[in-house]
This record gives structure tokens, sequence and C-alpha cells, in this order.
């Protein structure tokens, strides 16, 4: 387990006595991997990064991180790390700059690296122009990139990202993604993120574990995630009236054919493989496809094949509502 | 790569906290106008309109030697103006410090606090850094003020040298590093301002009138005689005057600054050891 850079084992808080938000969750995050949780707001995703990044104690179980102990070695578990929280936690009064340079301070990075670091930073997230403007000026993906600038200037093993995507709108999101490929790429960390966007999860992590109830319910790729739902689904129309259900069947990787107000409704595997198979069988059999979609599952159905509840219609505690809604209205700011 | 990251220094990051709280107060010169003007109207208003000299020398029926008399006898001085203009110091120190328990509030709920939680900065100098900030904030303003007080009149004592100066500063640091340990205890796990903004109304008025800032404790009844006395508000206000004003009660000085050190030493520990267990929840 020690070459695990995050090993979690029996992690557990719960609040006010009560309220479970974390239950025994289990994980582990190998040396360069994006790891992601994934859930809905509310399923204790980011109760667990708030653990991990030693703000929280857990009420039970531990987790290490690059092998320091959360509870025990919290301090050194600190300077390893870097964090990218969900809120925009840059001082608004202070400049872009500023901000770096307060980061850097707080870990007490001689002022000679920390100015060259920033200067880096800023070069790489592109606000090597807005460095001396107020935060408050910035816009929502301008806030985001500092923020993952201010989480870098320590050098970090580790980077934990909390919802970095959170408010922004669809472009930005995509820019923001990128940036944070090239950060990693440059600075070769490990990253662990969390996120209740599907679509952050398919592009950027390499193993996802998704999170519902304070418990883990899946941990794997996405890809992995997808074919484990029973493959691609292609749909498609013969100008002939046979029914053809037994011929497909017997092609390799179909796993179910089924017959839907004169459309063929096919399971397989590798769908882009398969595809022009049944097209070529069909063909050779005399039968002309007149229609044919292929549709790849995405992790929704993942998400609502595991949890029953698809990810769009979870409601949040009030206290999440806030930060989030602040959140939210300070991206919109242009 | 190189992860180095130098210094080991346990101090790190209380200069960068304490500078970026200062930031945003010297930024705004605004603030600081505002800041001042406040105890300056009381001083001004309050000190200049309550002439409670006149009301003895112009009196007729009070010869002028007795009049002075009983306004030295009351005041330790024969001018009020300069009596509440050095209560007014204890004022600024009082009203200043309080933001400190509202900055940490904010910082608890903007994310910046988690923030920082996360970095190896030590939990004491996050809090340290407030008092720190608020301390210095408070000395300036002070010392603003204290120089638009000499303006205005305010008269010196027999004693008085401009060495005495330092003594004052050294008054109003103790005082305001005790006082933003306390507001900084008070908001230190809330994250609604309004319960900060509600402790700070409730006792800034009698924190205030249960001193000798504005009144002499000797005039009070008894029960506020009590009060008074424990208040280290008035143990600053009343070494200032033994520096500016008095003829200095040199037992009674080293006492107000031995009460004011205990109390500005137990609550900033406090504050420390309570930073410890308290600022992650």
């Amino acid at each position: 387990m020690t070459e695990d850079v995050i090993s979690a084992e029996g992690l557990t808080k719960v609040f006010n006595k009560s309220l479970v938000a974390v239950d025994h969750v289990n994980f582990y995050v190998t040396e360069g991997e994006i790891f992601g949780f994934l859930g809905p707001n509310g399923a204790g995703k980011t109760t667990t990064i708030n653990m991990l990044i030693t703000i929280l104690k857990p009420t039970e179980g531990t987790a290490s991180v690059c092998g320091y102990d959360i509870v025990k070695q919290a301090s050194m578990v600190r300077n390893v790390i870097g964090v990218v929280p969900q809120e925009y936690t840059a001082d608004e009064d202070l400049t872009g700059y500023e901000n770096i340079i307060l980061c850097a301070d707080l870990y007490g990075i001689p002022r000679e690296v920390s100015k060259k670091r920033a200067f880096e930073l800023l070069e790489l997230v592109e606000l090597t122009a807005f460095k001396d403007k107020k935060v408050e000026t910035y816009s929502g993906g301008m806030r985001r990139r500092l923020e993952l600038a201010c989480g870098l200037i320590n050098r970090p093993r580790v980077l934990f990202l909390d919802e970095p995507t959170l408010g922004l709108d669809v472009q930005t999101r995509a820019a923001t993604w990128n940036y944070i490929k090239l950060l990693k790429k440059e600075f070769g960390m490990t990253l662990f993120m969390t996120t209740h966007y599907l679509e952050e999860a398919d592009a950027l992590c390499d193993r996802i574990a998704i999170i519902d109830y304070g418990k883990i319910v899946v941990v794997g790729s996405p890809g992995d995630l997808k074919n484990a739902l029973g493959g691609d689904i292609i749909t498609l129309s013969i100008q002939e009236d046979a029914d053809i259900s037994g011929l497909v069947e017997k092609i390799d990787n179909v796993k179910e054919v089924r017959k839907q107000n004169g459309m063929y409704w096919i399971k397989a595997e590798n769908g882009e493989i398969t595809a022009p198979i049944v097209i070529e069988v069909l063909r050779r059999k005399g039968y002309a496809v007149t229609r044919l979609s292929l549709t790849k599952p995405t992790l929704d159905e993942v998400y609502l094949d595991y949890t029953g509840r698809s990810l769009r219609d979870v409601e949040e505690s009030k206290e999440s509502f806030r930060a989030h809604r602040r959140t939210l209205r300070r991206s919109r700011r242009r | 790569m190189s992860r180095n990251n130098g210094s080991k220094n346990p101090f790190h990051g209380f200069w960068a906290l304490t500078n970026r709280e200062l930031k945003k107060w010297y930024k705004e010169p605004f603030i600081l106008f505002i800041s001042i003007v406040q105890p300056v109207i009381w001083m001004g208003l309050f000190g200049k309109a309550m002439n409670i000299n006149a009301m003895f020398t112009n009196n007729p029926n009070i010869p002028p030697e007795f009049a002075n008399q009983i306004m030295r006898q009351t005041f330790g001085t024969s001018d009020y103006f300069s009596y509440m203009a050095v209560g007014i110091l204890s004022f600024v120190s009082l009203f200043t410090t309080m933001f400190s328990g509202m900055s940490i509030v904010w910082d608890r709920r903007l994310g910046f606090l988690n923030k920082v939680l996360s970095t190896p900065v030590a939990r004491s100098s996050i809090v340290l850094s407030k008092v720190m900030s608020a301390t210095i904030r408070s000395l300036i303003q002070a010392s603003i003020v204290l120089g638009i007080a000499f303006l205005f009149g305010l008269q010196t004592g027999p004693s008085f040298t401009p060495l005495n100066i330092l003594g004052v500063f050294a008054a109003t640091f103790l005082i305001c590093i005790g006082l933003s340990s306390i507001f900084l205890l008070i908001g230190i796990r809330s994250t609604r301002w309004e319960t900060q903004m509600a402790v700070m109304n409730l006792l800034n008025l009698p924190l205030m009138f249960t001193s000798n800032s504005l009144f002499p404790i000797s005039t009070m009844p008894d029960w506020l005689q009590i009060i008074a006395k424990v208040n280290p508000l008035t143990y600053t206000s009343d070494a200032v005057r033994q520096l500016l004003l008095y003829e200095t009660d040199v037992a009674q000085l080293l006492f107000d600054f031995t009460y004011l050190g205990i109390f500005a030493a137990v609550f900033a520990s406090i504050g420390i050891v309570l930073s410890w267990k308290y600022l992650s929840k």
C-alpha cells in the first residue's frame, strides 16, 4: 500500500453525532493518475477532500497522503499537497500576483524562489497581463486559473481539486480542463478531484469513484464503467419486412437484440467495429440497411445504473447551496 | 523538478497574513479616514460640548480656585477635554480590535480560512496575525487621534516628556493584543457575521461606559466601580493619563502596566490554545 500516493481505509466523518457524511470509504490513488470522486452535491465528496487535506479530522478510520498519516502527520501532508478549493478563495482586494505570493509565503517559500515561480505560473495560466489587477475584476475562468496557480506554488506531489469548474460556462469549463491537463503535464503530479459533472469526470479522470450517500458505489476507469453497462447501442432498420433478430444475435460481440417499432435495438460491445460487421452480414443475406445509429453509453447511464438516480436532480443542503450560489455569482462576473 | 520549498521557519506566513490584512486597509485611505473621523467626532463634540470646566468656572458662587480644585479632585486635571481625549484612545483600540473578529468570520465564510488551513502555516500564526494586524492598525489610528487631540488643545501635565509617548504606545499595544484576542475567540467558530455583529454592538458601549474612559471611577456607584475596576480599558486610560496628564504616580503606573500585561498575555495564550483546537472543525 505504501506506493500509493493516497490510500484511505475506513475513512468516516460523522457530523453532530448523527449525520454520516462519509461512511467507511476505502480507496487508493496511484502515482501520476487523475482520480475523480463523482457524485451529487451532499454525497460526501468535499468532506472527503477536506479530511485528506487535513482541515477536517476523520471520526473514524484514516488515510495517508504520500505516506504521511493525515491525522498524526498533518503538517507533513500540508507540505506536499496543493489545494484548489471549490470556492474562489483568492483575496479580492489584492492583485493576482499578490495572491500568489501570499500563498507562497504560507508555505514558507523564500521570496526569490516564489517570485520566479509566480511569474512562471502566471504565464502558464495566461494571467500575466492581469497580474497587477485586483482579483475583484477577474472573470470566473480567470479566478479559477488563479486558484490553480496558487495551488501549484509549492510544487505539490498531489493536487486536490474540489469541483474545479463549478459555475463556469461550457467554453470556460473546457478551457479550464485544458489548463488542468497542461499543468499536470508540466508538473507531473497526482490529481485528486471531485466533480458532479459527468463530462468532466469523463474528460479528465483516469479512474473515478462514484460516491453516493457517503459510500463509494463503484470504482473504475470511465471506459470500464461504461463497458460494464454491456456496451454500445446500435439501432438500425432494413428495407425488407423480415425478422433478422436471430441472424444478428449470432454475430460476435452482440449481446442482445430487440425489435421495437420496426427498428432493431442492438446492444453490442465495441459498437464501432461491430456495426460494420452487422451491415456486412445483413448485406450478404440480401437485406439492405436503410438507417443506422450508434450510441455510446455515457457516465450518466453508469451513474443512473449504480445509484438509481440521475445526477441532475439531487437537492442540496442550505449551507452548500449558499456557498454554491456565491461561487456561481462570482463566476458570472465579467 | 525541485520540490524544495526552502525555509522551515516556524513563523513563516505570520507576517504574510498580517500584511494581507494591513494591505486591505492602507490601500483604501477612505477606510482609514472613516476610522479616524469617528473618534474625532466623539472627541470634538462630546469632549468640547460637555464643558465640565465651565460648570464650575462660570458659576459666580464658586471661587475660581475652588473650581479648579474640584476639577482636579474629580478628574485629576483641570481640563475635562484633556481627560476625555485620552479616554478616546481606548475607544479607538476597542473599535478597531472589534473588527478583527469580523474578519475571521468572513475568512471562514469565503473559504479563505480553509485554504490557509490546508497549508503548513502554524495554526497559532493564523490567529496571531489577526491580533497583530488589528494592533498595528489601532496604534496608527491612536497616534493620529492623539495628534489631533493635541491640536484641539490637549493640556499635558507636569510630568510629561515626549518619551512618555512611547509608554502610551505600550499601553495601547497591550490593550489591543488582549481585546483583539477576545473578539477573535468569539468569532473563531462562527460562520455568521450577523452573530458577530450583534456581539460587537452589545459589548462596545457597555465596555466604554464601565471604564474610566469618559468619567472617573470615584464618582460611580459601588456596583459600577467593581465592574470598572475589572475592565482593562480603565487601566489603559489611567496609564495614558499618568503619562500625559498627571503628576506620574509610578506605583500606580506599574500596576496599570502589570494588569494590562497579564490581560494581554492571558487572552493571547487562550487564543493560541483554542486556535489549535477550534480553527478546523
